[in-house]
């Protein structure tokens, strides 16, 4: 005799479409998603519970690890929130040294995004290697500044580690240049993409009210029609004198999540150019940073900033003793998945994949 | 449209629930201290009257004393730059029950998870409350200040797995 029943199939954790180590529980009638249950943990290294026992400047190492695409971003939150503890003044050199390396941090994470949205959709890595080509070239950057690729602990409480090398500024603004025509390139070549437009469009829509429900930031809060940028909303740091609009797009499908990307990019080569014009000389680390960290006041801060994928937050509780007494990551990647639910409702199981591509996530964020 | 600031926030909440709120502590971030058993009808105030429709952070620090549950909201609408810090204080530490904000806020459930995962503080009326980080099993909650600090035998650690029903 016939019958219909549901399946429940686990994704993951070991697939390639999941980004890293993430489960998926799907419940499937037929082809068509029913309910499903996403599954973290499995990358969990206790970071929040090590901090504990390390001083406030031996933890800007360990947040490299959080999203260890942006490194620097994650870097800049922690120093941020613990400046603001700590009463600690930034010099503006560094200032702008962290706006630089924040806007590159953001070209590197949005042209990854588009190369795994399309390598998930089955363009079998070629756009993905076009975009690793050029993340290079900013991966050279950031070697050439402090030494290393993606594990970069170059943003310290009170400023940055070192001065930017010899020629780093000639060399940034020839890549900036470069950086764009080849995001025309890219937009020329993939936006408009028929089959692309057939698989993506009206594909995991997310209302603007369940975005921000679900306190889901970024790229993907904006892509809903949310003007909504830490750095306009805070103007941290020295956002405010920069010259740059903060795009939207209004359905929140998968092909507005990608195009938003796109978008934000030509905003970030905008700063770029205007940072890299105006950096002035100068000392790169606060005087007295060091000193005001050894006895950091009883206090307590939230301080957060708009990271590529969207808040990330660092709330700094401190005892008086040179340890923080907790410290707690807001990290965006997680909160980003609490619609993942809402979106995949009712669409087919290959879209699912492109659903998760279009969240971008980062495991070792949502883990920690 | 003109923006609520928090003292005027605090001062409605005054208004409207006055035995509600117990400490307004002295901190860098404005922070409102309410009871444990008025949470859930000041965060309707809150999202529905005061416009914080945000809830950017969850979190529970471990005191000596007591246990505080943190929430950092935000409004998007009105594009609050200062976080408005509630704050819920939990004196009984061998038991800690608070009520669920995730009706409220669906931001707040994996994060209300993650607190019940790492600190053990329970959420009544949450949908569907988990350990979400670690495995069901896991010996204590790690980021209690009490928490033991050894190392741990492969087997105590090991997840626990349905057993086979054909070797039974």
């Amino acid at each position: 005799m016939l019958k219909t029943e549901s399946i429940t199939l686990n994704l993951g954790p070991q697939h390639p479409s999941t980004h890293g180590v993430f489960r998926i529980k799907v419940e499937l009638d037929g082809e068509a998603v029913r309910d499903l249950e996403p599954v973290m943990g499995y990358l969990h290294r206790g970071i929040e519970k090590i901090s504990e026992d390390r001083t406030y400047v031996q933890v800007v190492p360990l947040t490299d690890r959080l999203d260890y695409i942006c490194a620097m971003t994650n870097n800049q939150a922690y120093a941020m929130a613990v400046e603001k503890m700590a009463g600690i003044k930034v010099p503006e050199r560094a200032e702008y040294i962290r706006v630089i390396m924040a806007e590159f941090t953001r070209i590197i994470n949005h042209l990854l995004a588009v190369g795994f949205l399309w390598n998930e959709l089955g363009a079998y890595f070629t756009p993905l290697l076009y975009c690793y080509r050029e993340r290079e070239r900013i991966l050279d950057l950031f070697e050439k500044t402090c030494g290393s690729r993606l594990t970069c602990n170059y943003i310290r409480p009170g400023g940055v580690s070192l001065d930017l090398p010899e020629g780093f500024i000639p060399e940034a603004k020839k890549l900036t240049s470069h950086l764009k025509t080849f995001t025309d390139e890219l937009n020329t070549m993939l936006t408009k993409n028929e089959i692309f437009i057939s698989r993506t469009v009206d594909v995991g829509i997310l209302p603007a009210d369940l975005a921000i429900n679900s306190s889901i930031t970024g790229p993907m809060l904006r892509a809903s029609g949310v003007p909504y940028d830490i750095r306009k909303v805070d103007n941290y740091s020295i956002y405010d004198r920069f010259d740059f609009d903060v795009p939207t797009c209004d359905h929140g499908d998968v092909w507005d999540r990608y195009y938003q990307h796109i978008l934000e990019i030509y905003q970030s080569i905008r700063i770029l150019e205007q940072a890299l014009d105006t950096i002035p000389d100068g000392k790169v680390m606060g005087r007295r940073a060091s000193r005001s960290l050894r006895r950091p006041p009883k206090d307590e801060a939230y301080g957060r900033i708009e990271s590529p994928k969207g808040e990330l937050g660092f709330y700094v509780v401190g005892d008086g003793s040179k340890n923080p007494y907790r410290l707690r990551i807001r990290p965006p990647s997680m909160i980003n998945l609490s619609a993942l639910k809402e979106m995949c409702e009712g669409q087919k199981i290959q879209d699912l994949i492109v659903i998760l591509g279009s969240v971008n996530i980062v495991l070792g964020e949502v883990d920690r | 449209m003109p923006k609520v600031t928090n003292d005027e926030i605090l001062a409605k909440l005054k208004e409207k629930y006055p035995d509600a709120v117990v400490d307004v502590p002295e901190l860098i971030d404005f922070t409102v201290a309410v009871k444990s058993e008025a949470l859930f009808d000041v965060g309707v105030f809150l999202r529905d009257e005061c416009g914080l429709d945000y809830i950017a952070d969850l979190t529970a620090v471990d005191r000596p004393e007591r246990f505080e549950v943190v929430y950092h909201l935000y409004s998007i609408i009105d594009e609050t730059t200062a976080p408005f810090v509630l704050k819920v204080y939990l004196e009984d530490k061998e038991n800690p029950v608070l009520a669920s904000v995730t009706p409220l806020w669906q931001g707040a459930n994996f994060q209300e998870c993650e607190v019940y995962d790492l600190m053990g503080i329970h959420f009544e009326g949450h949908p569907d409350l988990k350990r979400i980080l670690l495995w069901e099993g896991f010996p204590g909650h790690p980021l209690r200040k009490d928490f033991e600090d050894r190392t741990f035998s492969f087997k105590e650690l090991e997840p626990t797995r349905p057993t086979d029903p054909d070797k039974v």
